[in-house]
């Protein structure tokens, strides 16, 4: 068993969980993910990892609770142990020969970028990121975040934090303003990651963004979690999670991630079962 | 006294359009009466052809006339000596192309059911020997590592804890057994029996890690640091192939693997399971071997009103085992042969809604000595499904190969091993199953596994 060791809500819905995970957390590295099941009638659903801690044989992970899994999750406390965790999976961030790099992150995705922004300013890499929320109210670790990059830039759609926009209108103000980036990392919902990969295209930056899919062991077995990239069919879990942006095909990857919605929206219906009762752990 | 009746004892099962709504076992077993019955068909030969037929070499004929007098704690006895997984052998093992296939009776008639006896023998033992002390060997000291716990490793790490090895065997998926847990559907293998001999073997002194993915989690020479003397990997086939035609990423086109996964290992056919998979009302399920078989039956289980078998080739081509293809057509599964798909259909919103195929005619033999099939140009058609299952077979995964230093693929991409041994380019580590071989059967690969201990234990003790 997993127990989590380390709690904290970071809004209403994103939640920041510590978890004893020793196998993982020995050879666990930026821009990997994990795989866990929360009980016996679990689905098994990857998370990209939001640190990790080798000698206390911990890692972290960062939901938000918006599907049947996540909300399960959410009703774990420190104590209680997931059933299963396995990892690290995927190929980790690529950071050799770089020197300077924008790193945007979307809503919970800033959480899965940080690793990946933090782990290359400890390598001497010079990073700004691009933190993108929606509202004032949903904005999440910033500390963190400035404290691991050279140059925190904070945006709101609505403009009631940081600046006003899209993290897109930001990093287009960094790039016409001279800053030279090796390379743009991308980590948030699909549509926000398509449109960085658009504009970076324009001005000829490799865009590397890390994808999610459904998928079921992680290890290549099932080819559930199958992306387009350029013109081939790669398999996100072992070929990636990381991926060139400007290779993938935005259209079909979140059609692909909607298979499951309708079924799901049905058994979000039955709250009953997902908070209450029958399948509360003890 | 020799029962001289040329046909076998009928394996009692349940009703066909019954079965075919429930995921219980499909057949139920002889009685003990049935049982004694069929083991006074064998001959007593003096060749024993059966003995040389099987992968493990199980003394088949004594086991027999053990079942013949009644004595059934003793005939499990003997096929243990050579067997670790008698209980799945009996259900899953090709016996046609085996034991069975060279059996004198059936050469005027049909051969002694060897593989249902050997089924009854373990069952009539679990049955009775519930409480079961195991004896446990006499530890020699010297640590073992064993990769993967499907039929490979389990018979490997069963020789090895046996002859006194510390054995850990590490698992990537959350369950032990492999493709016995995630890919051979309930109906066919129950997993209490998977469990019972995993069980079995953990009471023995086995040490199972679960979520333990060798090449990620750790490495093979990780495994040498933590003072393992020797490690055999047995991961199985891995990835699975799609056919690159149009369409193959729309809702709804599953590749067997992930399919049987979401059923038999994350028991989507449970409620009370959160797994989610597509229910489709018509399914084509590309390929003809077991594994399509497998993924047909289990689609119909899952509701599906119509399922088809969409194989390129002839009846007299397939792969899968008859009793499987025979079991598929009681349960109202229609083959659709001499068919090649050439794109997947989809909606607007890309869910699957049909797959062109064109109709094929067969031409000379090729390499494999099958006749080839070739396209009748113009015979396009759309077969009305709304979801495809590719069991076209599976490429090997590269994880163990890309993380080892000094360990060479063979020609087809797998662990170079010798297929008698085990034995790979790098000292200490031994490989066998579908690793190396690419697809084969639980017995093949239960085959590989024991020869591997024997040479592990070999190795260590000249070292």
């Amino acid at each position: 068993m997993y127990k989590i060791v380390g709690k904290r809500r970071l809004n209403s819905t994103i939640t920041w969980l510590e978890i004893e995970a020793p196998l993982v957390a020995r050879k666990a590295k930026p821009g990997q993910f994990i795989i866990l099941r929360t009980d016996e009638y679990g689905e098994r659903i990857p998370l990209t990892m939001a640190g990790h801690n080798s000698e206390k044989g911990t890692i972290d992970i960062i939901y938000q609770a918006v599907g049947k899994t996540t909300l399960l999750l959410d009703q774990f406390e420190v104590g209680d142990a997931l059933a299963d965790v396995v990892g690290p999976l995927g190929k980790p961030t690529e950071m050799e020969g770089l020197k300077r790099v924008a790193v945007v992150g979307g809503g919970t995705g800033n959480a899965l970028a940080y690793p990946i922004a933090k782990g290359m300013h400890d390598a001497g890499i010079q990073v700004d990121m691009i933190a993108g929320f929606q509202t004032k109210d949903v904005v999440i670790l910033e500390d963190e975040f400035r404290a691991g990059t050279t140059n925190l830039y904070i945006t709101t759609d609505d403009g009631t934090y940081g600046e006003k926009g899209f993290t897109t209108d930001k990093l287009k103000d960094l790039i016409e303003s001279g800053n030279a980036y090796d390379e743009v990392v991308a980590v948030g919902p699909p549509i926000m990651m398509k449109f960085v990969c658009q504009l970076t295209k324009k001005y000829d930056i490799k865009t590397v963004v890390s994808l999610t899919a459904y998928m079921v062991d992680g290890t290549g077995m099932c080819g559930g979690c199958r992306v387009v990239i350029g013109d081939e069919n790669k398999f996100a879990c072992v070929d990636g999670p990381e991926f060139d942006g400007q290779l993938v095909d935005w259209d079909e990857l979140i059609q692909r991630n909607s298979f499951y919605q309708e079924q799901e929206k049905e058994d979000m219906s039955h709250i009953c079962r997902l908070t209450g009762g029958v399948r509360y752990h003890d | 006294m020799i029962n001289l009746v040329k046909e076998k004892n009928p394996m009692p099962e349940q009703d066909p359009m019954v079965r075919n709504k429930n995921f219980k076992e499909v057949s139920t077993g002889y009685t003990e009466d049935m049982a004694i019955n069929e083991a006074m068909r064998c001959l007593k030969c003096r060749k024993k052809p059966c003995t040389t037929g099987c992968p493990v070499r199980v003394r088949i004929p004594e086991f027999i006339e053990k079942i013949a007098e009644g004595e059934f704690e003793e005939a499990y006895q003997i096929i243990s000596d050579t067997s670790s997984l008698p209980a799945i052998c009996g259900r899953v093992c090709p016996q046609e192309n085996q034991c069975e296939g060279v059996c004198v009776q059936g050469v005027k008639g049909e051969p002694v059911a060897i593989g249902r006896l050997e089924r009854f023998a373990a069952d009539w033992h679990r049955e009775h020997f519930k409480d079961e002390v195991i004896e446990k060997a006499e530890g020699n000291g010297h640590k073992v590592a064993v990769v993967g716990s499907g039929p490979a490793g389990l018979a490997c790490a069963g020789d090895l804890i046996a002859k006194g090895y510390e054995v850990t065997v590490f698992e990537s998926l959350h369950k032990e057994g492999g493709v016995l847990a995630y890919g051979i559907p309930e109906f066919r293998l129950p997993k209490s029996i998977v469990a019972a001999e995993v069980s079995k073997l953990a009471d023995k002194g086995v040490k199972f890690v679960n979520n333990a993915v060798v090449g990620m989690s750790m490495t093979v020479d990780e495994l040498f640091e933590d003072g393992y003397e020797a490690v055999f990997v047995g991961t199985g086939a891995g990835l699975p192939q799609f056919m690159n035609i149009p369409g193959e990423n729309l809702l709804g086109v599953y590749s067997a693997n992930e399919y049987l996964t979401r059923i038999n290992l994350m028991k989507a056919y449970i409620p009370e399971y959160d797994t989610p998979i597509h229910i489709s009302k018509r399914v084509a399920v590309i390929g003809g071997g077991n594994v399509a078989m497998d993924a047909a039956r289990c689609a119909k289980r899952m509701g599906a009103e119509e399922v088809y078998i969409v194989y390129r080739r002839s009846m007299d081509e397939i792969p899968a085992r008859k009793e499987e293809i025979h079991h598929a057509i009681e349960e109202g599964i229609k083959f659709q042969l001499l068919t090649n798909p050439v794109a997947i259909k989809g909606t607007d919103k890309a869910y699957v809604c049909g797959l062109e195929c064109v109709e094929m005619e067969l031409g000379e033999p090729d390499s494999s000595g099958r006749r080839r099939p070739v396209e009748k140009k113009g015979s396009n058609f759309v077969l009305d499904v709304d979801a495809v299952i590719m069991a076209i077979g599976t490429r090997l995964n590269k994880l163990i190969l890309e993380t080892t230093e000094n360990l060479e693929p063979n020609k087809k991409g797998g662990i170079g091993a010798d297929e008698k041994t085990g034995e790979t380019s790098h000292e200490g580590i031994f490989a066998g199953g579908d690793a190396v071989t690419g697809a084969a059967t639980v017995i093949l690969a239960m085959g590989a596994g024991k020869n591997a201990a024997d040479s592990i234990d070999k190795y260590l003790e000249s070292n």
